[in-house]
């Protein structure tokens, strides 16, 4: 068990700056996930920690050691693949025996082992199979296993699930979850899937071209998301941005676009000050928003022509345009609603964001 | 497949199938017949009343017993032989290296070097040998085993590892990441994870290597004199055609001996052959 801690590290390759200035403290147990779309560094960043991948600048530690130029296998870590990398001409057991072997352990010992993480897996009755006669979750278990029986002092995951189907997904989501509850080995998740780094991550790291945007637990960066950028990737469906002008109206702010004219809430009050005149992005996301009744206070209400409606069960997603831009409300069931209807919708002001225009920071 | 009327796969399918095997495999069965006939019918005229081209009524082993009674030929084919399995097995550890090293290690001019190799292998034999046969005399290697052994990973070994290039290419790298994660140095995850993965490949360039130097003709020629010394092509070439007399028996009984080894190759590794020329590696 360890901590791992990056700091200050660089990846350049030829032309790419691909991971910049990142510094992380992953703690002893810790699960921590990387997030962010494809190219942001994430990936690159879990490969240096594995050692597959040099660093240009900066240091990595885990535990106390400066592992910067240890070989992988040094490192006393493991490693999970989006495509399992099961080596195909051996069996489950001893695939997952390999790396017991590799470091010379004895074979009652392996032997004990490899049953354990076959039993922890429900994989006891894979073990004389090959990786080809294995459905994809299988696999998936058997490159877990591998990974177990070492007893590594981290577990890196790269996109483990990718190559599940849905169903599958959710179902290996919650065993992996389970698993590091019952092994406590620090882990390093990477995906692109905002829903697992959410569900998974007792932190999580939202990385974008290279650049760390936020780090906080999943509930800190749904709540108080650092910029644009990570408001938008979390959360789904994902946050509404409209442009307006923040203006000084009756002793109080206001901000205003063709079909929006919002309070600014107290709390902003101070630091929207000096946005007066000029013009900020607001963030809502669709579940803070709901049909306005008589309780909904004047600059929390806008109205918006319904264009698609979703009807998912729990909630509808209404599709409106508001002035120039586009909406998305998630709305109660229960309230009948067609397309091109005019319908007042209300935000509540305890969850609205603004941006910064030029920065993308939250105000 | 062909869709459609019965009629439809016969036309487009079966009788140009069937053409083809005939054209591939009549020589075969020409040099087979040949190699059994008795002299006295190999020499009829074509108009003699009972000049049966295709087929024998009197099948005899003459040719085979002048083969191994009058001629050197056990000798050939041990040399040719010896000859092979040597450059092969030289040509496939070097192909191996090279091309794992050209697919995997991230070298300056790696991708220069590959090339580099590949147009060594399009530089025709036929001017090769002249100063190959030069370095040859200068090393005192001339008519020994030893001046074909070398000379033949001239292109073998550019075959190789073009060959094992693309194979170690098409391996997920994945899966000797995981080997080095999992406690192995380059090496062994090399020897333990990727050899045994890319075995059908490694097997397709050992039969392509071998077919090639045991049916090799211009070096062999060239770099030996005395009949002792010869492979089976130039050995059975050589001395069955004396002037311009062909003993087309004991040339074809050769032929036909010569072709033996190399079939019970591919037969014996058909499989794996193909799978590496398809280069299907699942995981």
């Amino acid at each position: 068990m360890a901590q791992v801690t990056i700091r200050q590290v660089n990846k350049k390759y030829d032309e790419v700056h691909a991971v910049k200035d990142v510094n992380l403290e992953i703690h002893d147990k810790e699960f921590m996930v990387l997030v962010g779309p494809s190219g942001c560094g994430k990936t690159t960043t879990l490969r240096m920690v594995a050692g597959l991948e040099s660093i240009t600048s900066g240091d990595i530690l885990i535990g106390d050691t400066v592992v910067n130029n240890l070989p992988p296998m040094d490192r006393d870590i493991a490693m999970v693949f989006q495509n399992y990398a099961l080596y195909p001409h051996m069996t489950v057991a001893d695939n997952m025996a390999f790396g017991l072997k590799m470091r010379k352990f004895e074979r009652s010992e392996i032997e004990q082992r490899v049953r354990n993480a076959a039993d922890i897996l429900g994989i006891g009755t894979l073990l004389k199979r090959r990786p080809r006669q294995l459905s994809g979750g299988q696999r998936q278990r058997v490159a877990l296993g591998r990974a177990i029986v070492r007893h590594p002092q981290v577990f890196l995951f790269d996109e483990p699930l990718s190559n599940l189907d849905a169903k599958l997904r959710v179902q290996m989501r919650v065993e992996l979850k389970k698993l590091h509850e019952r092994l406590g080995t620090t882990a390093i998740y990477v995906t692109h899937d905002q829903v697992e780094a959410m569900t998974l991550g007792d932190r999580v790291v939202v990385m974008k071209d290279g650049w760390v945007q936020q780090v906080g637990e999943p509930l800190q960066l749904y709540n108080s998301p650092a910029n644009r950028f990570v408001a938008g990737f979390i959360g789904s469906p994902a946050m509404n941005f409209a442009t307006v002008t923040v203006q000084a109206r009756n002793g109080a702010l206001w901000t205003q676009s063709a079909g929006l004219d919002i309070k600014v809430p107290e709390r902003l009050g101070t630091s929207m000050g000096s946005y007066a005149g000029r013009q900020v992005t607001l963030g809502i996301r669709p579940e803070d928003v709901h049909v306005a009744g008589a309780g909904d206070p004047p600059g929390t209400t806008f109205d918006g022509d319904v264009e698609v409606v979703e009807q998912l069960g729990p909630e509808i997603l209404l599709d409106m345009k508001v002035g120039s831009e586009m909406m998305v409300a998630s709305v109660e069931p229960t309230h009948k609603v067609k397309v091109h209807d005019r319908i007042r919708l209300a935000l509540d002001p305890a969850r609205l964001h603004y941006f910064d225009n030029e920065t993308e920071k939250a105000i | 497949m062909i869709e459609g009327a019965a009629w439809r796969k016969w036309v487009f399918f079966y009788i140009p199938l069937a053409l083809f095997v005939f054209i591939l495999l009549f020589p075969f069965y020409w040099m087979a017949i040949t190699a059994f006939r008795p002299d006295g019918e190999l020499y009829r005229p074509w108009n003699a009343a009972n000049y049966q081209p295709f087929w024998t009524r009197n099948p005899t082993l003459d040719h085979i017993k002048y083969l191994f009674e009058e001629t050197l030929f056990s000798n050939w084919l041990f040399n040719t032989m010896l000859i092979a399995v040597c450059s092969t097995a030289i040509s496939l550890t070097c192909g191996v290296l090279a091309g794992y090293a050209l697919a995997r290690l991230n070298f300056p001019f790696a991708g220069s070097l590959g090339t580099g190799i590949f147009v060594t292998y399009l530089v025709p034999q036929t001017l090769l040998f002249i100063p190959l046969s030069d370095i040859i005399r200068n090393f005192h290697l001339g008519d020994t085993p030893w001046s074909l052994i070398l000379t033949y990973p001239t292109f073998l070994i550019p075959f190789c590892t073009w060959l094992m290039m693309g194979y170690f290419k098409a391996i997920p790298k994945e899966l000797e990441e995981c080997a080095r994660i999992d406690g192995a140095s380059r090496l062994k995850a090399m020897i333990y994870i990727i050899i045994p993965v890319a075995v059908p490949g490694i097997l397709s360039a050992g039969i392509f290597a071998f077919t090639l130097s045991w049916n090799e003709f211009i070096y062999a020629l060239v770099f030996l004199s005395s009949p002792a010394q010869k492979t089976v092509p130039v050995g059975v070439t050589s001395e069955l055609i004396r002037g311009d007399v062909f003993f087309w028996g004991p040339l074809m009984a050769g032929a036909l001996l010569g072709s033996i080894p190399v079939a019970i190759v591919y037969s014996f590794f058909v499989e794996h052959y193909v799978a590496g020329l398809t280069g299907s590696v699942k995981g």
